[in-house]
């Protein structure tokens, strides 16, 4: 860290320890908002939830061949094969949120063109396997399959749209294919790649399992016995691992879900204590009072839609802190149509992430590209306040 | 020797960069190592996804963390006339 920095930071810290009013009773009740729902989520969330989900995305940013994934979208590729796998790769591609510009930059200039490479930039960072994953914990089920869901229809519509508009200024550009490194083999067969796969997430849906009305007997009965199931499935993966990988394999799968959690960790929690301060843990006060919150994003109507698409697509959600902030502003009145339409808008964009596809697209494209996701998210906001209501 | 490592400044870069100065050490070569984090730039390899490792201009590895073992390797190989 450089020394300019470290004197920023000291900077900050003296300003803030001076100038933050920590005698005022509010401020007092923010604070101590900020650390129960930071306790919240350790207790709920974070053994159960996070871990395994952190094994899963290192499992899949070293087990799935990125490779076979990529030539779907060479230049030869089949527009139709190339917008769906487009819309729903960001999960296994995007695991690193970093990789999501470098790789729409080489599907946009080598690949099939504007429309999958936009389809893939829109749901690349909506798409993120953790996110989801947290989103479906943290904020209900119903909001986590709406989230995934909008992300993939979305982005193939967005895609589409992207294609039919620049159409024309895209043929005298001759995709060139990528350059690909020597292959190495693939030592497991895809079924079992696909077992071991459905076996983790399985682990996964059945621990966090929710308690349910006793009436409704099927999910209760799971309920109740989710332990010895999650065991079971816990022993089956153990065989597997024993069986079917090898030692440095396994070496590089816990590596990689530690460069994520070590990643990732530091950052949720920061988002966490800020939510927290800000807005409150749900049924309680931030420093933002309620009433606000309630104004400008209650209800579903248009302009709350719209409100929250904006700020997303400006705010920068670093991974997974878009959870414990929407968290904070449900909690506080938000809405659930503008709660999905900032679920769209916001991970997919950011005002550094604009820079970029500016540089990469062009300003007229980008510009499109932002308008497209504002207008989808505000539409599918609208729409899910609606049918949840 | 010209190495590039290309990523735009993410965890999984950085361990790349990492080992590739490992396996220079442990092979005692000197290398001209630089890590390209302009993505205009990065684009120009072609590469599918970063990290990506190129070697006097060929690219090695593209969009996976590659182990010491193998770098040294492609080390090796470059330096076979």
């Amino acid at each position: 860290m450089s020394e300019k920095k470290i004197f920023l930071i000291l900077l900050a810290v003296f300003l803030a320890a001076y100038f933050i009013p920590f005698s005022n009773l509010s401020v007092q009740n923010a604070l101590s908002e900020a650390f129960l729902l930071l306790q919240g989520y350790a207790r709920e969330h974070v053994l159960l939830c996070l871990v395994p989900a952190f094994f899963i995305a290192g499992a899949i940013s070293v087990f799935v061949s990125q490779a076979s994934v990529i030539k779907y979208f060479g230049p030869q590729a089949r527009k139709l094969l190339a917008y769906s796998v487009a819309s729903v790769s960001g999960s296994i591609l995007a695991v690193c949120s970093c990789t999501v510009l470098p790789l729409f930059a080489g599907i946009y200039t080598r690949g099939a063109g504007i429309g999958p490479a936009t389809a893939f930039l829109y749901s690349g960072p909506a798409i993120n396997v953790l996110a989801i994953i947290l989103t479906a914990k943290v904020l209900g089920i119903r909001l986590g399959v709406a989230r995934a869901a909008g992300a993939i229809v979305f982005s193939i519509i967005i895609g589409l749209l992207m294609h039919l508009i620049f159409h024309r200024e895209q043929q005298d550009a001759k995709p060139a294919g990528f350059v690909t490194a020597p292959e190495t083999r693939e030592e497991r067969s895809l079924g079992k790649t696909a077992a071991y796969f459905a076996v983790m997430v399985s682990i996964l849906v059945f621990i966090n399992w929710g308690k349910s009305d006793p009436s409704m007997a099927a999910w209760y009965f799971i309920y109740r016995i989710k332990w010895i199931i999650g065991g079971t499935l816990a022993l089956a993966l153990l065989w597997m691992l024993v069986r079917w990988f090898q030692r440095p394999e396994l070496h590089d799968w816990s590596f990689s879900t530690w460069i994520f959690a070590k990643q990732i960790f530091p950052l949720l929690f920061a988002g966490v204590l800020v939510s927290g301060f800000l807005l409150g843990r749900p049924g309680h006060e931030g420093i933002i009072p309620s009433e606000w919150v309630g104004r400008l994003v209650g209800g579903n109507s248009l302009g709350a839609n719209l409100f929250a698409s904006v700020a997303g697509a400006l705010m920068y959600f670093a991974t997974l802190t878009e959870v414990p902030i929407l968290q904070g502003l449900i909690g506080s009145g938000m809405g659930q149509g503008p709660a999905l339409a900032l679920l769209l808008a916001g991970p997919a964009l950011s005002l550094p992430s604009m820079l970029v596809i500016r540089q990469v697209m062009g300003t007229r494209k980008a510009l499109v590209y932002i308008l497209l996701v504002v207008g989808m998210s505000t539409a599918s906001g609208i729409i899910y306040g609606n049918v949840v209501r | 020797m010209e190495i590039r490592v290309l990523g735009p400044g993410c965890a999984r870069c950085h361990e790349v960069e990492k080992r590739t100065r490992d396996a220079l050490a442990e092979l005692d070569v000197a290398a001209d190592l630089q890590k390209i984090t302009d993505m205009k730039e990065i684009m120009g390899y072609g590469i599918m996804g970063t990290p990506g490792l190129v070697i006097n201009g060929m690219v090695r590895c593209a969009a996976r963390i590659p182990s010491v073992a193998e770098i040294k390797k492609w080390i090796q190989e470059a330096l076979r006339p």
